[in-house]
């Protein structure tokens, strides 16, 4: 019998800290199995976020950043720009990405900065304890919107892929998801499409992962699987946005 | 002697910062336009390019401390500029920057405040720079020139101090030192034994993994951590405290003041001397660390102290708690405002006041 | 003739792989494991086929797969 399925080397053989059914330990997998795949462990400087993302160095076996809240994406830059010979990608989740750091997300795209950014979206701030993010969705109930979210008064949730992919600097842009097999074999896919863009220096690549909170939703963790597949990629939806080598 | 006569210049000091980066190997620059500084991105965005360098001009001051960390992550040499509402911004970075032990260059051509305030040569952000400025209390190395030939010797040391030290080390100017023209005599970098950037990220290779953080939640991690950065505090005071005296020695009184400030209290110490006045300067050039028991030492003699500022009194501070009770300590200030800088004939009459 | 080892220290027991399976051969057991989660099992692996669908799954890495 052969082993037709081990854990990624750029990952390192330890416990992890979240949640059962968080969706972060797949997403942790699949990009460094991308990384193996292309054999850019050694040369990877990974850029770690604030919230549940920034246990990073904890879990990658690469060399890490660790950004200020939002900031990831122009520390990538500074790394990226110092050492153009390596492999950098961030690593954020949604409060970080889609609020705090949206002049930092949408200027390193705008730049054509060649770096990948993995975005996983989970619809809630994880670490501060589930309070509204701007990726909410309208009606879900969160510790800081306890009536649900109210589209007059909050705005509606962000779609970052579709946004970014409008940008003449961004190559390749997609939303993903990991609640099922094949859409973890899709995602796995549309990462390593992302990881190529860098490596053959062809400009900023972006990964929006959606992803389960189980314990800030409230729910258990195949409710919350269920939830990403129905209610989050109905208004999420799965694609691949912009993919320059094919236009 | 004929080579330094030959490389004798007349630029602008803000000039003088951007060509002294240059001399010390700095090849990144990380900016957003505001005055009086943007001189410093313009000769760098002229220049990098043809150096195999980048100049950034980020979409905020934010980004651009965080660009500076990134950089300055992988063990480049790399800095930023600004003046005061944007040295505001750049706090945050600063704090993490400092927390992750990461050198870097911030040049503060600092303007008049509070708010958008003016830009007025001012010396408002003396608390800023040497409390720390950001969460979480940390400090860096602040160096206050007083001449285009500082901006330039203090910019190069600034460099040498942030990768000794591991830690940002600003250069707060005011916009006096920053846009008067002088003559300039650029030296070039002395090879100093600088130690080796182990610690930078550049990909983990064959070796273990290097992590840059500031995050520390392991039982008792964040303790030594603060301890470890106090103990370097330490060091900086006992080792790297600079000043420049002027005719202390016999002085019954004793004016204290930094930057361009100092130049205008130069000339009324000589117009008081002419007085038969016994009057000395003490010019902090290091703010942080500040040249505590220098002010100790030269007050044991004059017992009087005349501190002088462009504010409401802010350095004055760190002169009293130097003397103790062991001195008198008057303060001259004016906060920064239209025309506000003070005229020699002013200075002179405080001297006779508190003499 | 495949074969599946689940890491019953590692796994959080939220019980993804059970979904995952085609033959729904996984569930979760009753027992506790030192995280204090209810860790998954196997409970036919002769019907086994060693699609590794259960691992990609898993959020903990905690399934490896032999075929």
């Amino acid at each position: 019998m052969q082993q037709v399925f081990k854990r990624p080397v750029s990952l390192k053989d330890v416990q992890t800290h979240f949640c059962p059914g968080c969706h972060h330990g797949t997403i942790h997998r699949l990009v460094t199995e991308a990384m193996d795949e292309f054999d850019v462990q050694k040369r990877t400087i990974g850029v770690a976020s604030v919230g549940c993302s920034v246990f990073l160095y904890g879990y990658f076996d690469i060399d890490v950043v660790e950004a200020p809240h939002g900031r990831a994406p122009a520390v990538a830059t500074g790394v990226k720009r110092a050492r153009p010979d390596s492999f950098v990608f961030t690593y954020q989740g949604d409060g970080d990405l889609a609020a705090i750091g949206t002049a930092e997300i949408i200027h390193a795209a705008n730049r054509g900065e060649d770096i990948t950014v993995i975005f996983v979206n989970n619809t809630t701030y994880g670490m501060t304890g589930g309070q509204m993010a701007p990726t909410t969705l309208v009606g879900q109930k969160t510790s800081t919107s306890p009536y649900g979210r109210n589209q007059q008064k909050d705005g509606a949730p962000i779609r970052m892929a579709e946004l970014l992919a409008q940008l003449e600097g961004v190559a390749f842009s997609a939303r993903v998801a990991v609640n099922s097999p094949k859409n973890i074999i899709d995602a796995k896919r549309q990462i390593k499409k992302a990881f190529r863009y860098q490596v053959e220096g062809k400009g900023f690549s972006f990964i929006e992962a959606l992803s389960a909170c189980p314990t800030n939703w409230g729910m258990n963790a195949l409710a919350a699987n269920e939830r990403v597949g129905s209610e989050m990629a109905d208004y999420f939806r799965l694609g691949v946005f912009k993919n320059t080598d094919n236009m | 002697m004929e080579d330094v006569l030959t490389k004798r210049l007349f630029v602008k000091g803000n000039e003088a910062v951007a060509m002294a980066a240059i001399e010390a190997g700095c090849r990144y620059y990380f900016g957003y336009p505001i005055t009086p500084q943007s001189d410093i991105p313009e000769y760098l965005s002229r220049e990098l390019p043809h150096l195999n360098g980048e100049f950034i001009q980020a979409e905020s001051e934010v980004a651009s401390i965080n660009m500076l960390l990134g950089a300055s992550a992988t063990g480049v040499r790399a800095m930023t500029s600004s003046s005061s509402p944007g040295i505001s911004l750049k706090q945050e970075g600063i704090s993490y920057m400092a927390g992750s032990e990461l050198p870097g260059v911030i040049v503060n051509v600092s303007r008049s405040g509070p708010g958008l305030g003016g830009i007025d040569a001012s010396q408002s952000d003396y608390f800023q720079a040497v409390k720390g400025g950001g969460h979480g209390g940390y400090h860096i190395v602040v160096l206050a020139p007083a001449s285009v030939q500082e901006m330039y010797d203090l910019t190069m040391l600034a460099f040498d101090l942030a990768d000794i030290y591991r830690m940002p080390v600003m250069v707060l100017a005011d916009s006096v030192v920053g846009q008067m023209k002088e003559p300039l005599v650029p030296n070039s970098r002395p090879a100093t034994d600088l130690p080796a950037k182990e610690w930078a990220v550049r990909g983990k290779g064959d070796g273990e993994q290097r992590v840059v953080k500031s995050l520390f939640l392991g039982d008792g991690e964040l303790e030594a951590h603060n301890w470890k950065l106090h103990d370097k505090y330490q060091d900086l005071k006992a080792r790297e405290c600079r000043w420049e005296a002027f005719q202390t020695d016999d002085a019954d009184l004793l004016v204290a003041a930094f930057g361009s400030t100092a130049r205008i209290a130069k000339t009324a110490i000589m117009m008081a001397r002419e007085e038969g006045l016994k009057v000395g300067l003490l010019r902090p050039i290091t703010l942080f660390p500040f040249p505590e028991q220098t002010f100790l030492d030269v007050t044991a003699r004059t017992k009087k102290v005349l501190v002088i500022e462009l504010n409401t009194g802010q350095m004055v501070e760190d002169v009293r708690l130097a003397v103790a009770r062991d001195a008198e300590v008057g303060f001259y200030g004016r906060p920064p405002g239209a025309g506000s800088l003070p005229t020699p004939e002013e200075l002179l009459e405080q001297i006779k006041k508190n003499y | 003739m495949a074969k599946i080892i689940i890491d019953e220290m590692r796994c959080k027991g939220c019980g993804l792989c059970t979904i995952a399976c085609p033959g729904k051969l996984l569930s979760l057991t009753e027992k506790i494991n030192l995280q204090g989660y209810t860790p998954a099992t196997i409970t036919c692996q002769d019907k086994c086929t060693g699609c590794a669908l259960c691992a990609e799954m898993c959020p903990d890495v905690a399934i490896t797969v032999f075929k």
